[in-house]
């Protein structure tokens, strides 16, 4: 017997797998440099949120056309692994079509791959359509030039050539033609390799089998560098996404705190803190930086597939103003990357680089653009949170550098002196009931 | 002239009674001369209805909302806690507000710091004047068939998800409720959210609020309806720089229901 091609397999199978886990080990490293944040509430609601919207691709649909063809590349991905599992076993043990034995059921299976694989196929071709014959405008936006836009085209094309091999595989495969059980589309195929000798067809199987399964491995050692990512942290990030209404924004413990003291008339100002209290005092109010972030928020970014459902929905955006919420997830994951690498490449210490997410990556005036409005929220198919980073900006601005725009300052003091944001005297509150 | 009934909390505390519920006026509906027509038409409503309210008067402070939206969390938590020390004192259990954002923060964001009430929005109460047979909502002779769209709310819509109790009420009035191709969960902002409404807008080909109005023109109302203050200035300025001011009026809710009872 000859072991070689196992003994290859075994060897293709632990690289891809390792280099996964070394990556994915990175992921989780990344998104710990995020703040602590409780999530440990609302755990049936999490779970509910994480079926409907992940598992059940609940927020898709609402945009039926592309809801659609994505549930079936979605629900063909998830079923023709059945198949992987089989082309691994056989790579290992150099057995043929290890679950064969089945008979009819394994003819009615692979009958099913081979139906999900064309419309998979159809489907991707479709994505692929959309995005650059149609061009739809969410697809074009000025952030998704160069690598988001040859990603995006690079999976389609990974997808595209993957269920090809696969139907080729079977179309080539004799035995499995003379089974007539289960080629439900390959029957189709198999009479373009029809002038070809048992010999070119078996090499042609086995070619597209290889190159099927180390397809699958590569592809799934590119996730970590693409947006495809989603995959796999959609179901984290809708588990931990908000549970509260959208309209509840975090309350800032730290500052309700120091306003508690303020307000209180028997504090002492002088008084020393209590031991281990200034743990407590956080290095500073609102984000700049990646390492402000929660956690969550962090998940949020590699979450994000780029998409552009939330963008095509931001009214600032509509009005041709800068911000971008899908900007705003894709500057957080660059920085992010680049701040992991940055510990890599500094034995495991974050190097100041002189850079930060804020005005680096993220500009004022995109932070200030917007309306709060929720609409990038309730548009995010995996429970994206664009807004809250926003927030955190904000709070840095004013909280740390007090550099909100001039007119939001006046609205401020006015708030201050009279209680509201206008220059009105807060005793003339009660006078409209006596106006017409 | 028509008076208006209005008592303080400090008044029903003077009775030493309690009043039904708190009506939460806010700065808007306080001071802005347009939202002040706003507050004078619910309280109307609430007079016909003899509901036992109380406002807090000069007592009342801005809840911080735009504050909190602004960045500005220690304002934001000096003006909640001001204003909870304040309603705790009243032991004051129902708020009901016409605006929003005064909604929103009292019921999602005060609880956090101590203050625990049922906050409902005014149409949510109104809605409920009538189910208890308290206020009579019926076709009006003088809106009855007429086109109206709603805007939602941000932070009444999605912030929320309050879509039906203002449209119940506009069906109940026999409006020919018309929608705007971006409603409810989709409904786009009317831009003054976010401390918008206090700063220009940063550079961009066209205001949020004409665009607005531009979907609400696509439906050919001759009212376009709101449930919030800052929405109605908005749509307000939106349908002038259309220059529709002569045929499309801006109303809230209560406005409508208040004019069809001629009160």
């Amino acid at each position: 017997m000859n072991y070689i091609p196992n003994i290859l397999f075994a060897v293709a199978l632990a690289l891809g797998i390792g280099y996964f886990v070394k990556n994915v080990k990175k992921l989780v490293r990344n998104i710990k440099l995020g703040q602590d944040v409780d999530v440990s509430d609302h755990k049936d609601q999490r779970w509910q949120n994480m079926i409907r919207i992940a598992l059940g691709q609940g927020k898709m649909v609402r945009r039926p056309v592309a809801g659609i063809l994505h549930i079936i590349v979605y629900v063909g991905f998830i079923i023709i692994n059945i198949e992987v599992l089989e082309i691994i076993l056989d790579g290992l043990t150099g057995k043929h079509r290890l679950f064969s034995f089945m008979g009819g059921f394994y003819g009615f299976l692979i009958g099913s791959f081979e139906i999900l694989a064309f419309l998979v196929f159809v489907s991707v071709v479709i994505f692929w359509i959309r995005r650059n014959i149609m061009k739809l405008q969410r697809f074009w936006k000025p952030e998704m030039t160069s690598w988001p836009k040859n990603d995006a085209n690079f999976i389609l094309y990974f997808e595209m050539v993957l269920m090809t091999l696969f139907l080729v595989m079977n179309a080539t495969d004799i035995h499995f033609q003379e089974m007539h059980s289960g080629n439900v589309i390959s029957q189709f195929i198999a009479p373009l390799f029809s002038g070809a000798s048992e010999g070119t067809l078996h090499v042609i199987e086995r070619s597209a089998w290889w190159l099927h399964i180390l397809g699958i491995l590569v592809f799934l050692n590119y996730l970590y560098f693409s947006k495809h990512l989603h995959i796999l942290l959609a179901f984290p990030n809708t588990y931990f996404g908000k549970v509260k209404p959208k309209g509840a924004f975090n309350n800032v413990e730290a500052v309700t705190a120091e306003v508690k003291m303020m307000m209180d008339p028997d504090a002492d100002p002088y008084a020393m803190p209590e031991e281990g209290a200034d743990e407590e005092v956080p290095a500073k109010f609102g984000a700049s930086d990646v390492q402000d972030l929660s956690w969550v928020q962090l998940l949020n970014a590699y979450t994000c597939t780029e998409c552009g459902r939330c963008t095509s929905e931001c009214p600032a955006n509509l009005t041709g103003k800068k911000l971008s919420p899908r900007k705003i997830m894709m500057d957080t994951r660059d920085r992010l990357e680049e701040v992991g690498k940055n510990i890599d490449a500094n034995n495991g210490e974050f190097k100041d680089d002189g850079k930060q997410l804020l005005g680096d990556y993220i500009s004022h005036e995109e932070i200030w653009a917007c309306t709060t409005c929720n609409a990038c929220v309730e548009a995010c198919p995996v429970s994206i949170d664009p807004l809250s980073i926003i927030l955190e900006m904000r709070r840095y601005l004013v909280m740390e550098q007090s550099a909100a725009p001039m007119e939001l300052n006046n609205m401020m003091s006015n708030i201050e002196n009279n209680g509201a944001p206008w220059p009105y005297n807060q005793m003339d509150r009660l006078n409209w009931v006596d106006e017409n | 002239m028509e008076q208006l009934i209005v008592k303080t909390m400090a008044d029903y505390m003077a009775e030493g009674k309690e009043p039904e519920i708190l009506f939460w006026v806010g700065s808007a509906g306080s001071y802005d001369d347009r939202a002040k027509k706003i507050t004078r038409a619910f309280v109307k409503l609430l007079n016909k209805a003899q509901v036992e309210f109380a406002v807090l008067g000069t007592e009342e402070s801005c809840t911080g909302d735009v504050a909190k939206r602004a960045g500005n969390e220690f304002l934001f938590q000096m003006q909640a806690m001001m204003n909870i020390e304040l309603l705790n004192g009243y032991e004051v259990k129902r708020i009901v507000t016409a605006c929003p954002h005064s909604y929103n923060t009292l019921k999602n964001e005060y609880p956090a710091l101590g203050g625990q009430y049922q906050v409902q929005h005014h149409t949510e109460f109104i809605e409920e004047l009538m189910h208890n047979g308290r206020l009579k909502i019926e076709s009006s002779s003088t809106l009855n068939g007429k086109r109206i769209t709603f805007h939602d709310p941000c932070y009444l819509g999605r912030a929320n998800e309050v879509y039906e109790a203002p449209r119940n009420l506009l069906t109940a009035l026999g409006v020919d409720l018309v929608e705007m191709k971006r409603h409810k969960q989709t409904a786009l902002c009317c831009g003054a959210g976010g401390a918008q409404m206090f700063k220009e807008p940063e550079k961009g080909d066209k205001d949020i609020n004409v665009l607005r109005t531009e979907d609400a023109l696509e439906t050919q109302p001759s009212i376009i309806a709101t449930g919030c203050p800052y929405c109605n200035t908005m749509m307000t300025d939106g349908v002038k720089a259309k220059e529709k001011e002569d045929s499309i009026q801006v109303l809230d809710v209560a406005e409508l229901i208040a004019n069809a009872e001629n009160l």
